[in-house]
């Protein structure tokens, strides 16, 4: 099952029809579905599901249940995708489509695209493209001397208030 | 050395990102007491933290949402007495700041990790009601001011 996500703040239509795209073809080729959490409608045709929002509970759910996970550049997918060890490819929103404030998305794409088990997709022939390799590997939550950083100067923040 | 002065921390953020990032950062908090909040039903028993309370989401565009949910943040703030007031994002935990900078509470803002050109808009405001103030990002430090010191990716 593949399991996509936008996020809980802005739809994303351009992504969404990307999807509905390439659900056809990845269940031609696969015979396995799709599921959306699209901010936007919902839909349910065929092998592509789409769910405005999901509770926390389910919306762990799909992602557990997934082989691979695609999503918009937000940060809680990328968070999420490394902590439950699901192959990420994410799809960023630009600001020139009106699809966020800023080309931020476009920020963080640059700065996870190497990570392990994250890849990154600007358009549909890139995304089925991913989809279709068989060698994609799992995102890893790994602790990082930025984090322990950022976390010692809180903790010195907290000690001297 | 002796132990550090056990405070009470309310930490705040909204479901979704800011939220991830605020459980990427609470072991800083392991010697001291904290409070949760956050906007989404069903989030924090997944995170499988304690102390929890749940405000109403807002955002700007929402002015009576906002009223709201300051109203519900002021309420806690009585009720929990917190020494310090740390928010991730977006406007509810700009409003924890406000409303604990008002009630003489130490303020910390961390900008969440998205903002990777400027600071959010509630990070931009966050200038005049926190103590401290990050970015995850050196060169939105560079041009914008506020303190660097690692990221929580």
């Amino acid at each position: 099952m593949i399991f996509a996500t936008v996020g809980t703040q802005l739809p994303f239509p351009r992504f969404l029809a990307v999807l509905e795209q390439v659900s056809t073809e990845y269940s031609m080729l696969r015979n396995e579905e799709m599921v959306v959490q699209s901010c936007d409608t919902d839909i349910q045709s065929g092998n592509f599901t789409s769910y405005a929002m999901l509770s926390p509970e389910r919306f762990d759910h799909f992602f557990q249940t997934a082989d691979i996970v695609v999503g918009h550049a937000g940060i809680g997918t990328i968070i999420t995708a490394r902590k439950l060890s699901k192959p990420l490819i994410i799809f960023p929103r630009r600001a020139s489509l009106g699809e966020h404030r800023n080309d931020h998305q476009m920020a963080t794409a640059r700065l996870v695209k190497n990570m392990p088990g994250i890849y990154v997709a600007e358009n549909a022939e890139e995304l089925i493209a991913l989809l279709k390799r068989d060698d994609l590997l799992p995102a890893q939550e790994t602790e990082s001397a930025e984090r322990e950083q950022l976390r010692d100067r809180v903790r010195q923040f907290i000690a001297e208030s | 050395m002796p132990l550090p002065k056990r405070k009470k921390i309310l930490a705040v953020a909204s479901g979704g990102g800011h939220w991830h990032q605020l459980q990427i950062l609470k072991t800083a908090f392991e010697d001291h007491d904290v409070n949760y909040v956050t906007t989404l039903e069903g989030l924090t028993e997944q995170s499988g933290v304690k102390n929890t309370s749940v405000v109403p989401d807002c955002n700007a565009n929402e002015i009576f949402k906002a009223l709201t949910c300051a109203v519900v943040m002021f309420r806690l703030m009585i009720s929990v007495r917190p020494d310090v007031v740390i928010s991730t994002g977006a406007l509810p935990g700009f409003l924890a700041l406000a409303i604990g900078k008002l009630m003489g509470k130490r303020t910390l803002w961390i900008d969440s990790l998205a903002n990777a050109e400027e600071y959010s808009k509630a990070g931009r405001y966050a200038r005049y009601v926190a103590d401290l103030r990050f970015t995850q990002w050196r060169t939105v430090a560079e041009n914008e001011g506020g303190e660097f010191a690692g990221n929580l990716l």
